[in-house]
């Protein structure tokens, strides 16, 4: 080999140094992210991966009918407020003989979910037949049981500091010796809105109400922004007053979030009298909020059409709107459809705005349509997060992770729908 | 011999009977001048070559006949211009018809992306040309055939028309062109971008071609101009420096500006 062709002089030595320590810059700069992302996830997977189970107490329970329904009407909704307490705490005391005093009946009854008597009201409700029957059913334990069976209670710390005593420990290992502690999906997570017992407090509330603003949001900004940015880009002549509304979008695009709240809570509630804490209205200030980001990245991406496709349709005599509309937006339809589902993931992460509207609230019932009270995702993440239970801070993790979940689903489908628009080129 | 010599003119006259005039006219965009005071006529049924080095407004002079600087802001036309006897710029021509009538390759093949088929028989859809559904792949397919290139695709008129290659796709385009019918075909350097084996094949559509449709093509390429056209225009700074005979331009120039530039010392 030719001395010429080796790296001989120092300044070629200096340059091939830079080339690799800028390397290994990036690649140091990649390694930091990714460990950083790992770590929240591992973090909101290990705490949140426990609310998906929980803990069931097995009693038998004797269905007296005076307890139950002392008149003899079967009525569901006597059935559903008969006094099943008693019947519970019968059912316990049966397992852990020796409790008698008032107090340790209080105690014993608490290792069972607050929300057991209503279960059982469903069941009896559904059931008639069961009354004047003894069966054993398996009811959900408080969420401070459901902790111990996960062991997430410190056993050795003071008693004091802990809300399960001593005693109601033993009780739990006593009742897991006779095998009526078990652990099974939490539906009731999936299925029921918001509670204040953590063992009772599901998500789908949220996550409906997630859904429907976010679809009045779509059904909004979609449209009202795609056709904004074609009007501004493809029709709009250039003038002072199109320079004006430019410069406003981009202003509106930094705007934070909660001023949208403000203005909803002004126009939409105070002005125009619509359902507060709905759907319905957080998604309209959500649409507020993401229009502008929709039409900057519109823009932008009709930008990058070329103009040899509108002159090809514009020379065989197509007019303006048949060049537009055949051509140009279906060329950069995927790129819009990125944009606007951009804009709507940030949309669904987003907590402020809601906030100003009343969709902070505690809500208990799960909404059915857009006008219906509701919460959102991220708020219910902030409401639990925010609760002294400690069983809410594995619902939180949970929580985030449906949030997650919808966010890479939205993603997915951004990347289906480019993918599918593509291919029909 | 007098009267023979008269005859002999009118004659020539009836030959080059125009199909399209232009006089007096100016284009600016913005303030400046891109083109002044340019008068010419386009004959019918021949090759009419637009010369001149880069810059010069031949390719903005083009852009007149079919009205495409009305797509650009800034571009302002003044002066005459006339097909087929009516004034195209008037405030009743129809942009939209105008431009099924004159037809217009561009410089960069820029076929749509979408399959052969649906290029060639965009045209003829959004101007309801075809009453049937048959009636349109005809149509496809005699456009595809003067283009010279239904032999090569014949089998593959589904795949996207970017797929061809550089040649093919810019015939795709001259005979997305054809499918409308138009009269007139404007060709905006349309070999610039590519082979000489494609090029040739060009030139040879473009002679065939002749016999139904006027072409004026804008080429900065001398030779180009000299193989197919029967008249030449040279145009240099915005103005049109001198018109005529492809072969009187060539051979026996009357300005020094045209023989400098045919020579090679300008452009």
């Amino acid at each position: 080999m030719p001395d010429y062709l080796l790296t001989t002089s120092p300044q070629m030595a200096k340059r091939h140094a830079r080339h690799s320590r800028f390397q290994w810059y990036g690649r140091i700069a990649i390694a930091i992210s990714i460990s950083f992302m790992l770590l929240m996830f591992t973090a909101i997977f290990v705490r949140g991966t426990g609310a998906f189970q929980k803990t069931m107490i097995a009693v038998d329970v004797d269905f007296a009918e005076t307890m139950i329904d002392p008149k003899g009407t079967r009525v569901e909704m006597d059935l559903k407020q008969g006094n099943y307490k008693p019947l519970i705490l019968a059912g316990l005391q049966e397992i852990i003989p020796g409790v008698t005093e008032r107090k340790e009946r209080n105690a014993l009854y608490k290792l069972v979910s607050g929300g057991a008597v209503f279960d059982l009201g469903e069941r009896v409700a559904a059931n008639p037949g069961m009354i004047g029957t003894t069966q054993r059913v398996w009811i959900a334990a408080s969420s401070e049981v459901d902790l111990y069976v996960k062991g997430k209670v410190d056993v050795e710390s003071e008693e004091a500091v802990r809300r399960l005593k001593d005693q109601d420990i033993d009780w739990v290992k006593l009742l897991q010796e006779n095998g009526r502690v078990k652990r099974k999906f939490n539906q009731v997570f999936f299925t029921k809105g918001d509670s204040r017992s953590p063992e009772m407090a599901g998500i789908l509330s949220a996550a409906l109400g997630s859904f429907f603003s976010l679809l009045v949001c779509f059904l909004i900004a979609f449209p009202l922004g795609i056709l904004t940015a074609v009007y501004l880009e493809e029709y709009a002549k250039k003038s002072r007053m199109t320079n004006l509304i430019e410069v406003n979008i981009n202003n509106l695009a930094a705007v934070p979030s909660i001023v949208f709240g403000l203005l909803g809570l002004a126009v939409f509630l105070n002005f125009f009298n619509l359902p507060r804490s709905t759907p319905l209205v957080g998604g309209m200030v959500l649409a507020l909020m993401t229009l502008p980001t929709i039409i900057i990245a519109s823009r932008s991406i009709l930008r990058s059409i070329p103009q040899s496709t509108r002159d090809a349709a514009m020379g065989l005599g197509a007019s303006k709107t048949q060049t537009t509309f055949h051509h140009v937006v279906p060329l950069a339809m995927p790129g819009m459809l990125t944009g606007t589902i951009l804009g709507m993931a940030r949309a669904l992460g987003e907590t402020a705005p809601l906030l100003m509207i009343g969709m902070v609230a505690f809500i208990v019932d799960v909404p059915k349509g857009v006008t219906d009270v509701a919460t959102s995702l991220p708020v219910q993440i902030f409401l639990w997060a925010d609760s002294p239970e400690k069983g809410f801070v594995e619902l939180t993790s949970a929580a985030i992770m449906v949030l997650l979940i919808f966010l890479i689903f939205m993603n997915l489908f951004a990347v289906y729908l480019r993918r599918r628009l593509e291919r029909r080129r | 011999m007098e009267k023979k010599m008269t005859e002999e003119t009118s004659a020539q006259t009836d030959a080059l009977a125009p199909i399209m005039t232009a006089r007096g006219v100016d284009v600016f965009y913005g303030k400046k001048q891109a083109i002044k005071n340019v008068s010419l006529d386009i004959p019918e049924n021949q090759i009419t070559a637009l010369i001149g080095p880069s810059g010069c407004g031949k390719s903005t002079f083009l852009r007149c006949f079919n009205r495409m600087n009305d797509t650009i802001e800034s571009c302002r036309v003044t002066g005459d211009i006339q097909f087929a006897g009516q004034d195209i710029y008037a405030p009743k021509v129809d942009v939209v018809a105008l431009r099924s009538r004159i037809g217009m390759v561009f410089q960069k093949a820029n076929p749509f992306p979408k399959s052969i088929f649906d290029n060639v028989a965009y045209g003829p859809r959004i101007h309801g040309l075809s009453e049937s559904k048959d009636h349109l792949a005809e149509i496809v397919v005699t456009s595809l055939r003067r283009a010279g290139l239904y032999d090569e695709v014949s089998d593959r008129l589904d795949e996207p028309g970017t797929s061809l290659s550089g040649g093919q796709q810019q015939r795709l385009c001259i005979a997305r062109a054809i499918a409308v019918d138009p009269q007139i075909i404007l060709m905006d350097e349309p070999c610039s971008a590519l082979d000489p084996i494609a090029t040739a094949i060009i030139e040879n559509l473009m002679e065939s071609m002749k016999e139904k449709y006027t072409i004026v093509i804008v080429t900065h390429s001398m030779q180009q101009a000299a193989r197919v056209s029967q008249r030449t225009a040279f145009f240099h700074l915005g103005e049109l420096v001198e018109s005529g005979s492809t072969e009187a331009i060539f051979t026996n120039p009357e300005q020094e500006r045209t023989q400098n530039y045919i020579s090679g010392r300008i452009g």
